[in-house]
């Protein structure tokens, strides 16, 4: 078994700019799940759509910030859209939402009616927006190689991304911290605990919930941005599975918390593709076939995860003394 | 009526303008803060609230009593913008306040309590006291990402808060989480923390259920205190010994109607109260101390046949 490749495969995923996509859209739905308890099933839904937003306005000819705003936009129009019928509700009708609404999404996405726009099933080709974001980039042309990593500067996977990516997971992580300790976090944990309760002391509710619904969706639409620059727009591979990945990693780094989302990330992904190498290295091909190994992989870190939840609730990061106390 | 008057004077003023009250349901109080007018709340088929009149005298400490089921919670939940009334007008202090959500009734002054106590468990109780406060400019999302613009504010808040939890006694708990409390403290801390914007009536639901009777005397001491620095208080509560210890005024409900009013010791003996109340034991008085032991009921029973 080569231990070298494998390590060092499994070090890339810690700095990819996948796993800093999902470090981010874990910090969105931190706001929404950690902080104010809102179950957003639809996370994916928030990516796709800063996807969308930032690759067709890209196409368009818009400037990258522009770009981003009209992801931004999106982000909050759907997050308003979500949150005027169902956040007066109970919290599981916004989770029954949120998880059609996400589909709803998709499901436009692939439409060919919109072929010309968002490409349908295929998507749109990521060369077809990431000029703006490549130009840029202050690197000079070429690749570098730092340690065993060895990426392109400028182009698709380059180190460009993975500056700009962990760069705004850190500004991210950095509006938490101070959101998290400030009177208005305060309220979003009242309300979480017990809305009823901050109603009583004269706090509106509604108006919480829709800002935290805001903008935990769109910290998820620049998630979405970063997560297709180096890869395409594929409508397919942001579905259901992705908003359960995020979930899967806020509750293994900690809800509630600054930093686990970033960790859950880096575990989750890291984690993966150590089970994965290590089995494609050491199962024989007559015993399993790379696809199946593929799946296997999925089915260890499923279980792992679950003993995890069982044995660790509260996450990596998550204060025991917190989550010991039962909810009633 | 300032508030620099001392407690006495506040004591004995709900006394005396209660004295020349008429002893009916929804009587006229000469000074009311709340003013509520045909409020009825249907569910179902059934009226749970029909209250024709109901005002309530500021400054003074008035109690809702009733048998369960009698619409008294329901009441407090329409007064306080908790539910929807099926018809009905109320003013507080004067202006209206039918259709107004809960967090602006709250704000408008007048902060409730529940009858399950809601401490905010995963939060500490310092942060629960906190959050009770108003004005505070860190509970905008802009404001909140500069500490400089609330730190100060932060600060009077938490003198206050420390103050009012030292008053019941809870300091001690400062940084625990609420829900290691104990159900009493719980009553207090949520009481404490309604208290902390400062309101001009407070409504509490039960404050005596499930606390321990040790507590149960400062509860009413603090209750007394409240009326005394010239907080208006409604309380819901079915301890009779309470009831009639601290109240100044007594409203009694049966289902859904208030029918009867008075001072303490007058409406415990009128008709219509032992009617729909006191049932089997309609010759005991209900305030009588020794009822608190558990062994008397069924003695006096004997007593009778």
């Amino acid at each position: 078994m080569d231990w070298t490749r494998i390590l060092t495969n499994v070090a890339g995923e810690i700095i990819a700019p996948t796993t800093a996509a999902y470090a981010l859209a874990a910090i969105g739905l931190n706001i929404h799940f950690g902080l104010t308890g809102l179950l957003n099933m639809g996370q994916a839904g928030f990516m796709l759509l800063g996807a969308y937003g930032f690759a067709i306005a890209t196409i368009a000819g818009w400037p990258i910030w522009a770009a981003a705003l009209v992801a931004i936009a999106a982000a909050a129009v759907f997050a308003l859209v979500l949150g005027i019928p169902t956040l007066k509700l109970r919290g599981d009708y916004l989770a029954i939402v949120t998880i059609a609404a996400a589909e709803i999404v998709r499901l436009i996405g692939r439409s060919t009616a919109l072929t010309s726009l968002t490409g349908a099933s295929s998507g749109l080709r990521g060369d077809s927006y990431k000029a703006t974001f490549q130009a840029l980039s202050p690197l000079p042309d070429g690749t570098t190689d730092i340690g065993p990593f060895s990426y392109s500067n400028n182009f698709s996977n380059s180190w460009w991304i993975r500056i700009v990516a962990w760069a705004v997971v850190a500004l991210a992580c950095l509006f938490v911290f101070l959101l998290i300790r400030s009177p208005w976090g305060r309220v979003l944990k009242g309300i979480r605990e017990d809305e009823d309760a901050v109603r009583s002391l004269g706090k509106s509710v509604y108006a919480y919930k829709m800002q935290s619904l805001v903008l935990g969706g769109v910290i998820g639409a620049l998630a979405g941005i970063i997560y297709v620059l180096p890869r395409a727009v594929q409508p397919d591979s942001m579905g259901r599975p992705m908003t359960f990945f995020v979930w899967t990693i806020l509750l293994l780094g900690g809800a509630a918390t600054v930093f686990g989302p970033v960790l859950g990330s880096i575990v989750f992904w890291a984690g993966l593709m150590l089970i994965k190498s290590v089995m494609r290295d050491g199962i024989p091909d007559t015993v399993m076939s790379t696809g199946q190994i593929e799946q296997l992989g999925w089915v260890i870190v499923g279980v792992t995860l679950m003993l995890l939840v069982i044995f660790r609730p509260q996450g990596v990061l998550g204060d025991k003394k917190e989550l010991a106390i039962n909810v009633r | 009526m300032s508030a620099e008057q001392t407690g006495h004077d506040f004591r004995t003023t709900a006394a005396r303008d209660l004295q020349h009250v008429h002893r009916k349901p929804g009587a006229v109080k000469p000074d009311a803060i709340l003013v509520a007018d045909d409020v009825t709340r249907h569910f179902g088929g059934i009226a749970a609230v029909d209250v024709a009149h109901l005002e309530v005298q500021r400054n003074a400490i008035t109690a809702l009593i009733g048998p369960n089921g009698a619409g008294k919670t329901t009441l407090f939940n329409l007064m306080t913008g908790f539910d929807r009334p099926s018809s009905g007008r109320w003013t507080f202090e004067g202006a209206p306040l039918a259709g107004v959500s809960a967090a602006r009734v709250a704000r408008s002054g007048m902060v409730r309590t529940f009858q399950l106590t809601k401490a905010l468990n995963r939060m500490t109780v310092i942060e629960n006291m906190r959050l009770g406060a108003t004005h505070q400019p860190g509970e905008n999302l802009f404001a909140a990402l500069v500490p400089s613009l609330w730190r100060p504010r932060e600060k009077e808040i938490t003198a206050q808060a420390e103050e009012l939890l030292a008053r019941f006694k809870l300091e001690t708990k400062r940084d625990d989480f609420a829900g290691s409390l104990s159900g009493g403290q719980r009553k207090l801390l949520e009481m404490a923390r309604a208290l902390m914007s400062r309101p001009t009536m407070i409504m509490l639901d039960e404050p005596m259920a499930g606390v321990n009777p040790a507590l149960t005397q400062s509860l009413l001491g603090h209750i007394q205190a409240l009326r005394d620095e010239g907080t208006t208080v409604l309380f819901v509560e079915h301890d009779m010994h309470m009831v009639r210890h601290i109240s100044d005024w007594v409203v009694v409900m049966a289902e859904g109607r208030i029918v009867a009013e008075g001072p303490p010791e007058s409406v415990m003996k009128d008709p219509a109260v032992i009617d729909a109340y006191l049932g089997a034991h309609h010759d005991t008085d209900l305030g009588d101390d020794s009822l608190l032991e558990d062994d008397v009921p069924p003695r006096t029973r004997e007593g009778q046949s």
